[in-house]
């Protein structure tokens, strides 16, 4: 009997990889050998990915709205792109340097964000946005103002691969460091810790009843996730050697909050079809015309919101208890 | 002795009400103390300012012996200090297996840590096994606590005070809104709490206080009115005109 021994604890799920999983993991592969020319797109769909899933964290599962996400990206992306300019050329040191640096920044806008109520929240996380944009802007003797960093120094990848226009250096990095983050967070959201930021996001009245310092773990929480916005910011400037103001706008961090309702909040996969989706769009469709994009994505926003929560994978969970209960 | 809680002269104002308005109780280990009193009697109050929910406008809560009126509520569950709620405050999405295991998890100190599945953790899911099975809800392990019957959702809110491991239990209405047909499991689950587990019960329901309590507190105006036995309190002609008579007009 397999399935018994499958079964730890009725109610408790037990971490395992399914096939759509894996075939899902092999889909970026297909797709680098299938599109040699879209490389550069797909590393993209990869750093993005990377971000909506430290949303996800702070969102998804420990739900604090953030409206400024993109100060950690930002924070990230310019740490990457100042060591590189001031000689730390290294790639995967500076990437690391910088998500320590962000989680560090995030550590301290937490002691402000996770007090506050939610109206609070999104206005704290808001203003944080616009002020770290503002800093670069004006401190341009150091970030480059609105023209940003560019051709940056970055190292080659394990001093072998340099990072070309063929992107095929951008997109070994970004996939590794997607699956590598991903497998700790999938790891994170199945442990004591992630059962608590989902008691918290269930019902935050009863964790002190139960002995959680509930500011505490989001603390913890969102410093991490700023970690991560950290290394995607990070990655993005290494992989592209520049570092552009509006990885600090406020429309990034629009945009993040777009494609990880998009894919669905809470689920970690979500954030990464969000992702996927909304960049292939945006690249297809933008080149039609750039209103006509936001227009379709408007429409598209509005009605996964209305007919079906939880975005794209909850609109395919409700499709999917619909066709087996129509077995019945 | 030391006594498993104590309460000084505790105040709390809200505005120009005086909620509650000096109250001394003193709790025994292994009490079953209820307090009863009509509504606004400031009772719900008391338990926050136990709980330390609320901040006392004056006076001290003592938890076996240590001052604690200004540790956080999560500090003062540490400290073996666990409730209920009169309304459900639950986990609606997760099962009820999840639930217990992260109020276990907690109690043994894991909840930060981010390793480990929680589905690897062998001495807490056997430990929320027992529970569920303490409670007759091994059943419903699997079930998502928001399509759990509210009758099997209010033995769900004792589970989860339980996996603290409490010295101190607040009941607050636990049997509120249970029919009184479905009730029984209900009763009988608190009468076989452990002996050792001081019990502090807020109750409307008459018969299950004088089934259960050996001591009661009648609360009035946010004040005691008075403290006894069943038997004492019963024939408390004061009780009978400001509670037990509005009672039977209800």
């Amino acid at each position: 009997m397999a399935a018994a021994r499958d079964v730890v604890m009725p109610g408790i799920a037990r971490p395992r990889w399914t096939p759509l999983e894996i075939v899902f993991w092999l889909a970026p592969i297909a797709a680098y050998v299938a599109f040699p020319d879209r490389r550069l797109l797909l590393s993209q769909i990869f750093i993005y990915g990377l971000f909506a899933l430290s949303l996800d964290l702070v969102l998804g599962y420990a739900g604090i709205l953030s409206l400024g996400h993109a100060a950690f990206f930002g924070a990230g992306a310019y740490t990457a792109a100042l060591l590189a300019q001031h000689g730390w050329t290294e790639p995967l040191s500076g990437l690391v340097a910088s998500g320590a640096v962000s989680a560090a920044f995030g550590l301290v806008v937490s002691l402000l964000v996770v007090p506050g109520s939610e109206l609070g929240r999104l206005m704290v996380t808001l203003g944080v946005g616009l002020l770290m944009f503002e800093v670069a802007n004006h401190a341009s003797s150091i970030t480059g103002g609105v023209d940003g960093l560019t051709d940056l120094p970055i190292g080659a990848l394990l001093g072998r691969i340099p990072f070309g226009l063929d992107g095929r250096a951008a997109c070994a990095y970004g996939f590794a460091i997607l699956l590598v983050v991903f497998l700790l967070a999938r790891r994170l959201v199945q442990s004591p810790f992630g059962l608590a930021l989902r008691g918290i996001r269930e019902n935050v009245r009863r964790m002190p009843a139960i002995g959680v310092d509930v500011n505490q773990r989001l603390r913890i929480v969102f410093a991490v996730a700023a970690g991560i916005a950290g290394l995607a910011g990070a990655a993005l400037t290494q992989t592209t050697q520049l570092c552009g103001i509006d990885s600090l706008g406020f429309q990034r961090s629009a945009e993040l909050l777009i494609m990880l309702v998009l894919g669905g909040a809470g689920r970690l996969y979500g954030a990464l079809i969000g992702a996927t989706v909304f960049i292939v769009a945006q690249d297809s469709l933008a080149g039609l015309s750039p209103d006509y994009w936001q227009f379709w994505l408007g429409a598209a926003l509005v009605a996964l919101v209305l007919i079906a929560r939880g975005g794209l994978l909850g609109a395919l969970d409700a499709l999917r208890r619909r066709v087996t209960r129509g077995k019945r | 002795m030391i006594r498993a809680l104590q309460t000084r002269d505790l105040r709390r104002q809200f505005g120009a009400f005086t909620a509650v308005d000096g109250v001394s109780l003193d709790v025994e280990a292994g009490a079953r103390h209820a307090i009863i009193g009509p509504n606004g009697a400031g009772k719900t109050t008391l338990i926050n300012l136990i709980t330390g929910t609320l901040r006392p406008d004056g006076g001290d809560v003592i938890l076996g012996g240590e001052r604690v009126t200004a540790v956080a509520p999560h500090a003062r569950v540490k400290r073996g200090l666990a409730r209920t709620f009169q309304i459900n405050t639950l986990f609606p999405r997760l099962t009820v297996a999840e639930s217990v295991a992260l109020a276990i998890g907690e109690r043994r100190g894991q909840g930060r840590d981010w390793l480990r599945p929680v589905a690897a953790r062998r001495s807490v899911l056997d430990e929320a096994s027992e529970l569920l099975r303490s409670l007759q809800l091994d059943g419903d392990a699997a079930v998502t606590t928001r399509e759990l019957p509210y009758g099997k959702q209010r033995l769900l809110e004792i589970a989860l005070a339980l996996a603290t491991k409490p010295r101190v239990l607040l009941l607050d209405e636990p049997a509120a809104g249970v029919p009184s047909g479905e009730s029984q499991q209900l009763i009988e689950t608190i009468e076989r709490l452990p002996a050792e587990m001081a019990i502090l019960l807020i109750e409307h329901d008459m018969s299950l206080v004088f089934r259960f309590a050996r001591r009661i507190t009648v609360m009035v105006g946010g004040r005691i009115l008075t403290e006894g036995s069943p038997a004492e309190v019963a024939a408390d002609a004061r009780v009978r005109e400001v509670y037990l008579g509005e009672a039977q007009h209800g």
